[in-house]
């Protein structure tokens, strides 16, 4: 059988013409506007309180929308936005080195591998410096100069020091701003908060997003919830890898659920590998730890010249190191992007010259930037995360390197969106790491804090108000059969995953299918891995609901049956996301497939064949997907081949 | 390494509770502490007993979801450790470690080692925040602050909202965790016109949610795992003194 057939192109219809500057200006003043009176009278349901989310709930609420928010974490204020590290790109130039809004547009349509919208880019860029200012007086305690002004660093992909941060703590800080701004409008009752609640149906009526199927994660009850309009902030899906720098319970139940009910999925093979983690210390571990990459600011990435070197890395000397990413790239040095980084990890460690106990690892040495700045100079920038790995690997970066190793970290793709950042659902809208639109094949570091914070605090609020004015929408309930309908396929499924009761626990399947997902899905992709992927996935997947075990019953807290809908889910998305790679037959960004490569061992992009988006229509289970492809045009940023060197 | 662990299972808000003893054989002091949980749980599943529930998510410190007392302690022996961060070679071969829920009237028990801390949602949203709704924000060069209070705030701000200062306090008190928010919302410039009214609505929600008062144990400071200073709470005082004397949105105050 085919693996996927194709359907008609699609288009991003929102983006007006005129030049690329002038666009937002443009569809801001062309959006239909809702009177402030019928606002209050309008419905929004936000699924996610992460960046994008919280920002978004909290600015709806505040110009007048009622709104209804979910998260399945016990707080708004815990959404895996909070463990971002590193720090948030905005084009202020502060530091009067040449940034603009222009070279931030340019730098995330390059570090995409052209493979991005250039409207939705520019957009993200002028939005950037609006971000700084509204979160300086949210109370977000910036690092700052001694003359009270703020402090900014460098971050991979770009040579202008234009990323915002506080200590290793960036997301976390942007995050409680967001929440405490979510928290305010909770008491001032514009917002009804559901904390503890996960989406797992979505309702359409009339071919219109609805509202969503939800289960109360304490007491087991479902329910259905009815709006004008709902926003899915429910963010990736990198954890379909078993192992990866996303929380416990980031999962792809929201998005996907919106897939099988008719939102294509986009670019669903973009995944970024994070180049500086912890690496995997034994078959227990359940999850990996990201270095933010602030640290390749000072750290230097080395293994030694020769293969089986088990010397311990202080007796190696100097000229026996290989410095590779200074040595390849000489000048971006170890900041070069996250995807040249991981592959180059991966290469040298595949040439047997890996250090650490499993050889699946590089030094990350501070030594010289100990020798020259001084210690105290190193424990103020980095401190915290210095603790961090000592605490999980019991050895002492000042003393001894870091040892890092490449692991799954954000993913690029998404469910489809237009400029107004609207799925292919009418009235379902896609707001931060869960849309596809602007990172291309590969997003730059501080750059997703950016994404969602624009998305919830300055584009959706603008854009979903045109939806809602060409309203008034029909009043309708959970009552109505399409309602019915979908809470019964919610409960269908629970019973269904309960009455299995086979011998093998989730955990046990999801670390398989995250395997399989590594292997043939991760850093370096083949057509013949890919098959034989489809082929396991596909069997695993009957295994799955043949010998799962879930225990206890519906009607309570039962963490297993929830991770359990999770995996099911995992499955599902984890054949699209190798037939989306096997069918893109180009190396961009974060995928990289063995056949197309440069001599010197470069990701291979093929412009005339591949510059588009890759829109996936669901048909039925089982069934081929349909592709839609919505062609990329450029128009400022000229398509080259990336070098970093 | 072998251990026995004796946890605290209740399988709802009305039920009484008990510990219950688990060994656990084989686990690797490279584990975290719930990977070994995990672990526990895999087991459980396949025999058909209920897992241990228990709230985790980033397990990388920072959500502040994950809350134990391991033998007594707020996220166990090692200090300004979460419980997700705390790695089984702080314990040794053959050992007895108890676990338990945060025990505190403010945070009811959900079930095993799960409990609801809803409570430091409404000390939140009863002041913790700067009203700046989306759009208003000036320049943000336009006002500059110190780099002392800058990073003062900034250590306050570091707090995760796991609960553990509560958990370890004698009277339950949520104190630690309001001062932290007043205090970061206090140094900053931007944070003044509302200063002396948050502390009154954040207090009064705090003594609302059934926190104990604040004695000056110092048990807070000591558990909590990202070192939030106790002069947080002086602070805290200090403000609410003066809000109380001169009521924060009398003109002039």
């Amino acid at each position: 059988m085919e693996l996927f057939t194709e359907g008609d192109p699609i288009a991003d219809t929102k983006a007006p013409a005129g030049p690329v500057e002038k666009r937002w200006e443009t569809r801001r003043f062309e959006a239909k506007l809702v009177n402030p009176a019928n606002r209050r009278k309008m419905t929004v349901i936000v699924v996610g309180t992460g960046l994008a989310g919280g920002s978004a709930a909290a600015t709806l609420a505040e110009q007048g929308y009622h709104v209804k928010s979910y998260c399945y974490q016990d707080s708004p204020r815990r959404a895996h936005s909070i463990a971002a590290q590193g720090g948030i790109n905005a084009a202020k130039n502060y530091r009067n080195d040449g940034d603009s809004v222009h070279r931030l547009f340019y730098d995330t349509v390059k570090g995409g591998d052209f493979r991005s919208r250039e409207s939705n880019v520019h957009r993200l860029a002028e939005v950037s410096v609006n971000i700084i200012d509204q979160c300086v007086a949210q109370g977000v305690p910036f690092a700052r100069e001694y003359g009270g002004l703020l402090d900014t660093r460098s971050f991979g992909g770009a040579q202008v020091q234009r990323t915002f941060y506080a200590r290793g703590q960036t997301g976390q800080q942007l995050l409680l701003g967001a929440y405490q701004a979510l928290e305010r409008q909770i008491g001032l009752g514009t917002v009804e908060m559901n904390a503890r609640h996960e989406m797992l149906e979505l309702v359409i009526v009339d071919g219109k997003a609805r509202g969503i199927v939800v289960r109360d994660l304490v007491t087991g009850e479902i329910s259905t919830e009815m709006a004008d309009a709902v926003v899915l902030a429910s963010g990736g899906y990198g954890n379909v890898f078993y192992l990866s720098t996303n929380a416990k319970g980031c999962n792809v139940t929201a998005t996907w659920r919106a897939h099988r009910k008719g939102a294509y999925f986009a670019n669903p093979c973009y995944t970024q590998i994070h180049p500086t983690c912890i690496p995997v210390s034994g078959d227990h571990q359940s999850k990996l730890t990201l270095m933010s990459e602030s640290l390749r600011n000072d750290g230097r990435v080395w293994v030694p010249k020769t293969k089986g070197d088990d010397r311990n890395p202080r007796d190696i000397p100097e000229d026996e190191r290989d410095y590779y990413l200074e040595r390849i790239y000489p000048s971006f040095g170890n900041l070069v992007p996250r995807d040249i980084a991981s592959r180059a990890a991966k290469n040298v460690c595949d040439e047997g010259r890996g250090v650490g106990p499993t050889k699946l690892g590089v030094y990350l040495d501070f030594a010289d930037a100990i020798d020259r700045l001084g210690r105290k100079a190193i424990e103020a920038k980095y401190g915290n995360l210095f603790e961090m790995y000592e605490r999980i690997t019991g050895e002492d970066p000042y003393e001894v390197p870091m040892r890092i190793y490449p692991a799954v970290h954000y993913t690029m793709g998404g469910l489809w969106v237009d400029y107004d950042l609207q799925s292919s659902i009418p009235g379902l809208f896609v707001i931060g790491e869960a849309n596809f639109s602007d990172h291309g094949a590969n997003r730059l570091g501080a750059s997703a804090l950016m994404q969602g914070l624009a998305d919830g605090y300055f584009v959706l609020p603008t854009t979903i108000a045109n939806y809602l004015a060409s309203g008034p929408l029909d009043k309708v309930d959970a009552s109505h059969p399409a309602a019915v309908e979908a809470r019964t396929d919610v409960e269908d499924r629970i019973q269904r995953l309960l009455a299995v009761n086979g011998d093998r626990t989730v955990d046990s399947f999801h670390r398989e299918l995250g395997q399989i997902m590594w292997e043939h899905c991760g850093m370096e992709r083949s057509e013949a891995g890919l098959r034989k992927a489809i082929d396991e996935i596909r069997a695993l997947r009957d295994q799955f609901w043949q010998r799962v075990k879930v225990s206890g019953t519906g009607e309570e807290l039962n963490q297993s049956l929830e991770k359990a809908g999770r995996v099911a889910d995992f499955f599902e998305l984890a054949e699209l996301m190798c037939i989306d790679a096997l069918h893109r037959e180009e190396s961009c960004g974060g995928h990289f497939r063995a056949e197309h490569q440069t001599p010197d061992g470069e990701a291979q992009r093929d412009d005339d064949r591949f510059a588009y988006v890759a829109a996936w229509e669901f048909t039925a289970t089982g069934e081929p997907a349909v592709l839609h492809k919505e062609d990329l045009k450029f128009e400022y940023v000229h398509p080259t081949q990336r070098s970093y060197k | 390494m072998n251990l026995t662990l004796r946890i605290w299972r209740q399988k709802g808000p009305e039920d009484k509770g008990r510990m219950v003893t688990y060994p656990v054989d084989d686990v690797s002091p490279d584990m975290s502490f719930l990977e070994m949980l995990d672990v526990l749980n895999e087991r459980l599943i396949l025999a058909g007993e209920d897992p241990v529930a228990f709230d985790h998510d980033c397990r990388e410190g920072i959500c502040g979801m994950c809350g134990l007392m391991i033998n007594g302690d707020a996220h166990g022996p090692q200090r300004g450790t979460t419980a997700c961060q705390l790695h089984m070679r702080q314990f040794s071969d053959g050992e007895t470690i108890d676990i338990e829920p945060w025990r505190a009237s403010a945070f009811p028990v959900v079930k095993d080692l799960v409990v609801n801390r809803n409570a430091f949602d409404k000390i939140i949203a009863a002041g913790g925040y700067i009203t700046a709704p989306t759009g208003s924000a000036p320049e943000a060069h336009s006002t500059p602050v110190a780099k002392a209070n800058a990073d003062a705030a900034f250590e306050s701000a570091a707090c995760i909202g796991c609960g553990a200062c509560v958990a370890a306090c004698p009277n339950g008190s949520g104190m630690l965790f309001t001062a932290a928010k007043l205090t970061q919302l206090s140094l900053l410039p931007q944070g003044q016109p509302e200063r002396y009214t948050r502390v009154i609505g954040m207090v009064d929600a705090h003594d609302e949610a059934g926190f104990g008062g604040c004695t000056n144990a110092g048990e807070c400071t000591v558990a909590c795992p990202k070192g939030i200073p106790l002069n947080t709470i002086g602070r805290l005082n200090r403000d609410y003194l003066k809000a109380t004397a001169v009521r924060g949105d009398t003109p002039g105050s």
